[in-house]
C-alpha cells in the first residue's frame, strides 16, 4: 500500500515538473523563432523570470524521492540514463546561467551566445526526458545485476525519440501560450498563432504515438484490465481538445491551463500504465524494478509520506501565491527595471 | 585511471565547484537580509540601494550554486549507484527532505525576491529575503546530516541486504551532524563577511560611496568577528567528536603514526608516508596535543600504525589540508579583530583596506581545504566503517567518464571564470547611482 501512494506521488512529483517548467523549457525552444527583436526576447525570458527556478525544484524533488523512496531504481535508472541524465544537467545549467548572464553584459556577441545557449538549454533537456520516459515505458535493457547492456544509441531508437517530439511539441504549445499569456500585441498575438499551427502537428504525432505505444510498449495491460482507468486518456484527449477551443477565443489562460492538464493527463497515463514496474527490463520481465523489489523500508516511507503531506501543500500554497503575484503581463517598465533579465 | 578514480575524481570537481557558490549565498542572504530590514525599521533609502547591490551579486552567485547542487545529486545515481542502492533508504531521503522542506522554500521566494521590489510592500518583501536566507540554511543542515552519516553512520540496521533506516531521530541528531552544520555555517559567514569588507575596502580606498559601503563594512565586520572566534571553538568541539568516532581521519589530519599518552603537538611536520613517520617534526609543544583533542593531558592519542594500512587515508592531503585550514582561520580572528577595532574609520588605514581585499578568496580556499579534510580524510571509506568507496561505484565504463569528467571541467571552469568575472564587475562597478535606485 504504502509503496502504490508512492508510487502515484513519484508520478504527480514528474507531471508537476513537466507541467511547470514544460512552459519554460518550450518557450525556450520557440524564443529563437518568434521573438524578434531584443525587447521580445527579453520579454520571453522575463516571462518565465520569477519562476523558473522554483519550478525546476520540481524536478529535484522527483529525483530525490525516486532516491528515497525506491534507491534501487533510482541506482539503475540513473547509472543506466547517464549520458543522456548528464546532457540534460549540461542544459539545464546552461538555461539557468543564460537568463541569468544575458543582460549583464552589454554587446550584442554576448546575448547572442546566451541566447544560443538558452535554446539549446531548453530543447535539449525536453527531447531528453521525452527519449527517457518513452525508452522507460518500453523497457531497457538491464540485466540481472540492473547493470545497462546498451548505450545512448539504444536509447535513440524510433518510439523512444517519438517520445522525444511529443515531449517537445507538448512543451511548445505550452509555453507559446504562456508567452501569449505574459506578452503584449503584436508579440502576444504571434505567441497564439504559434501555438495554434504547433498543435496540429502535436495533434498528429500525438495519435501516432498512442499508437506506437500499443505496440512498443506494455502500457495498455492495466487499462484493459481495469477499463476504468481509461478515464486518464479520455480526459488528456478532451484537454488536449480543449486546448485548441480555447486558442481559437484567444483565451490564453484556459488554453494553458487545458495544456497544463494535457500535459499532466499524458504523465499519467504513462505512469499508470507502468504500474507496479518502474523500470521494465526489456531483456526478461524478472529483471525489471518494480516498486516492490526496489521500494525502501516501510519506515522510510512513512516518515517520508508525513513530510510530503505537510509540506507539498505548503509548497503548492507559496508557489500558487507567487503565480498570482506575477500573474500581469511583462511591461516595458518591468523590462527598465535593474533586475530584469 | 580506472572507472571508479575517473567518479571520484569527478565528484570532488563537482563537489569543489558547487562549493564555491554555496558559502557565499548562504552568508549574504543573511546580510542582505539584516541591511533590507534595516531598510523597513530606519526608512533610509542608502539600506535599500545597500540591499539592492549585496542582493545583486547575491543572484549572479545564486544560479550557479542552484545548477551545480542538481548535478551533485543525480551522480549518486550516475556513477555511485552501488552506493545509493545500499544506503538510499537513509541517504536518499535526507535529500528528498532537504529539497521539500528548504530547497522549494529558497528557490520560490529568491524569484520573488528578484522581481517583486514594486510588487510587495517593503515588510513583505524583507521577509521573502528572510525566508531565502532561513530555507538555504536549512537546506545545509539536511545536506550535511547526510554528509554526517556517511562520516559517521547511526540509526540504521544492515537488512535485506543494504542499510535500513532504525531511528530517524538518531540520523537527524546526531552531534557530528550539529557541529558539521555549525562549522559550515559559519565558515559560510566568514567568507560573506570578507566579501562584503572586501568589496566595501575597493570603494573605501577609492573614495566611492563612502557612506554606503562604511555602513556594509560596520555591519560584515561584525558577522567576521563573531563567526571567526565562534569557528575556533566550533572546530574544536567538532575535532573532539571527530576523534571520538572517525579515529583514522583524527590521526592523519595531525600526521600522528604512533599511538601515544600525552601526545605532543608540532607547530611543524612533514608527513612520509611511505616509511610511516614524519620526516621533519619540530617544536613540538608536550602534551598539548593529546590535551587539546582529548580534553585530557595524559589521553592516549591512536596513531595510524593502530589501524591496517588498507583503512588508512592518504596521511599528506589530509594533514596539509588540516593545517593550512586552521592557519587560516586563525588568520580570519586576527584580521577580523583589526578591522573591528577600526570598524569606525576603515577608510583611515589603507593598508587594512588593501588586505582585506587581498584576503577575498582565502575563505573560499579555507572551505575548500575543509572539505578535502572530511572526504579525503574519510577514505577509503564511502560510509565510514560500513562500506568501501571501491564498492560503491556504478559499473559504468571508464571511457564514459573520462568524456563526462571532460565535459564537467570544460563547462565548469567556462562557467566559473564568467560568473568571477560578473560578480567582479559589478562588485568594482558599485551600486545604481540614486536617482536610478530609487525608480
Amino acid at each position: 500500500m504504502l509503496e502504490t501512494i508512492w508510487f502515484l506521488l513519484w508520478g504527480v512529483l514528474w507531471a508537476v515538473y513537466f507541467m511547470l517548467d514544460g512552459f519554460d523549457l518550450g518557450l525556450g525552444t520557440l524564443a529563437p523563432f518568434i521573438a524578434r527583436s531584443d525587447v521580445d526576447k527579453r520579454v520571453a525570458y522575463n516571462s518565465m523570470g520569477p519562476f523558473w527556478d522554483g519550478n525546476e525544484v520540481w524536478l529535484i524533488t522527483a529525483g530525490g524521492v525516486t532516491f528515497a523512496a525506491f534507491p534501487t531504481t533510482y541506482a539503475v535508472m540513473f547509472n543506466a540514463l547517464y549520458t543522456p541524465l548528464l546532457l540534460l544537467l549540461f542544459g539545464l545549467i546552461f538555461r539557468a546561467v543564460a537568463l541569468e548572464f544575458r543582460s549583464k553584459v552589454n554587446n550584442d556577441g554576448w546575448r547572442k551566445l546566451w541566447d544560443a545557449c538558452h535554446f539549446l538549454g531548453s530543447f535539449v533537456p525536453a527531447l531528453l526526458l521525452g527519449v527517457a520516459f518513452a525508452n522507460i515505458f518500453k523497457g531497457i535493457p538491464i540485466d540481472a545485476e540492473g547493470d545497462f547492456q546498451g548505450n545512448l544509441l539504444t536509447l535513440l531508437n524510433p518510439y523512444g525519440l517519438l517520445g522525444g517530439i511529443l515531449f517537445v511539441l507538448l512543451f511548445l504549445v505550452h509555453g507559446a501560450l504562456w508567452l501569449a499569456i505574459k506578452a503584449e500585441v503584436p508579440l502576444e498575438e504571434r505567441a497564439g498563432k504559434a501555438a495554434g499551427g504547433i498543435w496540429w502537428v502535436l495533434l498528429v504525432v500525438a495519435v501516432i504515438f498512442l499508437g506506437a505505444t500499443w505496440f512498443a510498449t506494455g502500457l495498455y495491460k492495466n487499462y484493459l484490465a481495469y477499463p476504468a482507468l481509461l478515464l486518464i486518456p479520455l480526459i488528456t484527449v478532451v484537454a488536449l481538445l480543449a486546448t485548441r477551443v480555447f486558442i481559437a477565443k484567444k483565451a490564453w489562460w484556459k488554453a494553458w491551463f487545458a495544456s497544463s492538464l494535457t500535459i499532466v493527463g499524458a504523465t499519467l497515463f504513462g505512469v499508470v500504465g507502468l504500474y507496479p514496474d518502474l523500470f521494465p527490463s526489456s531483456l526478461d520481465p524478472a529483471y525489471s524494478l518494480t516498486i516492490f523489489n526496489s521500494a525502501s523500508s516501510p519506515l522510510t516511507l512513512k516518515i517520508m509520506l508525513g513530510v510530503a503531506l505537510v509540506f507539498v501543500p505548503i509548497v503548492l500554497i507559496y508557489q500558487i501565491w507567487g503565480y498570482y503575484l506575477f500573474k500581469d503581463k511583462v511591461t516595458t517598465e518591468d523590462l527598465a527595471s535593474d533586475e530584469a533579465y | 585511471m580506472d572507472a571508479i578514480m575517473l567518479s571520484r575524481v569527478q565528484f570532488a570537481v563537482a563537489t569543489y565547484f558547487h562549493f564555491l557558490f554555496v558559502p557565499l549565498t548562504l552568508g549574504l542572504s543573511v546580510l542582505v537580509a539584516i541591511m533590507e530590514t534595516r531598510y523597513v525599521w530606519t526608512g533610509d533609502e542608502e539600506f535599500k540601494r545597500m540591499a539592492k547591490f549585496w542582493g545583486k551579486l547575491f543572484v549572479i552567485n545564486f544560479a550557479l550554486g542552484v545548477v551545480t547542487g542538481i548535478t551533485l545529486e543525480f551522480q549518486f545515481g550516475t556513477n555511485w549507484s552501488r552506493y545509493s542502492k545500499y544506503v538510499g533508504d537513509i541517504f536518499g531521503s535526507l535529500l528528498a527532505i532537504e529539497a521539500t522542506l528548504a530547497f522549494f522554500l529558497e528557490s520560490t521566494f529568491i524569484g520573488i525576491w528578484l522581481f517583486g521590489w514594486k510588487r510587495l510592500s517593503p515588510k513583505a518583501h524583507a521577509a521573502c529575503i528572510w525566508l531565502v536566507a532561513a530555507a538555504s540554511n536549512i537546506s545545509a543542515y539536511w545536506i550535511l546530516v547526510a554528509n554526517s552519516w556517511m562520516q559517521h553512520p547511526v540509526g540504521y540496521v544492515i537488512r535485506n541486504g543494504r542499510a535500513e533506516l532504525a531511528d530517524f531521530w538518531a540520523v537527524v541528531t546526531q552531534p557530528y551532524a550539529i557541529w558539521m552544520f555549525l562549522h559550515v555555517i559559519s565558515g559560510a559567514y566568514i567568507l560573506a563577511a570578507f566579501f562584503v569588507m572586501g568589496v566595501s575596502a575597493y570603494h573605501l580606498l577609492r573614495r566611492q560611496e563612502l557612506s554606503l559601503f562604511k555602513r556594509s563594512f560596520k555591519i560584515a565586520v561584525t558577522f567576521a568577528v563573531i563567526f571567526s572566534i565562534a569557528e575556533i571553538l566550533i572546530g574544536h568541539y567538532q575535532g573532539r567528536e571527530m576523534m571520538r568516532i572517525q579515529p583514522t581521519k583524527a590521526a592523519a589530519a595531525e600526521s600522528v603514526w604512533e599511538s601515544s599518552k600525552g601526545a605532543p603537538l608540532y607547530l611543524f611536520a612533514i608527513p612520509d608516508e611511505k616509511n610511516e613517520r614524519n620526516a621533519v617534526e619540530i617544536l613540538g609543544i608536550p602534551k598539548l596535543l593529546s590535551w587539546v583533542a582529548l580534553g585530557d593531558k595524559e589521553g592516549v592519542y591512536r596513531g595510524l600504525k593502530e589501524f591496517p594500512k588498507e583503512e588508512r587515508p592518504p596521511v599528506a592531503a589530509t594533514f596539509w589540508s588540516f593545517k593550512l585550514m586552521v592557519l587560516l582561520g586563525l588568520f580570519f580572528v586576527v584580521v577580523s579583530i583589526v578591522a573591528w577595532i577600526k570598524r569606525n574609520a576603515p577608510g583611515d588605514s589603507p593598508g587594512l583596506l588593501r588586505l582585506l581585499i587581498w584576503s577575498i578568496p582565502l575563505p573560499y580556499v579555507a572551505a575548500a581545504l575543509g572539505w578535502t579534510v572530511a572526504e579525503i580524510g574519510r577514505q577509503p571509506w564511502i560510509v565510514y566503517g560500513m562500506m568501501k568507496t571501491t564498492d560503491a561505484a556504478s559499473r559504468v565504463a571508464g571511457s564514459q567518464v573520462a568524456l563526462s569528467l571532460a565535459a564537467f571541467v570544460l563547462v565548469y571552469t567556462v562557467l566559473g571564470i564568467v560568473c568571477f568575472y560578473l560578480i567582479y564587475k559589478y562588485a568594482r562597478t558599485g551600486p545604481e547611482p540614486i536617482s536610478v535606485g530609487n525608480r
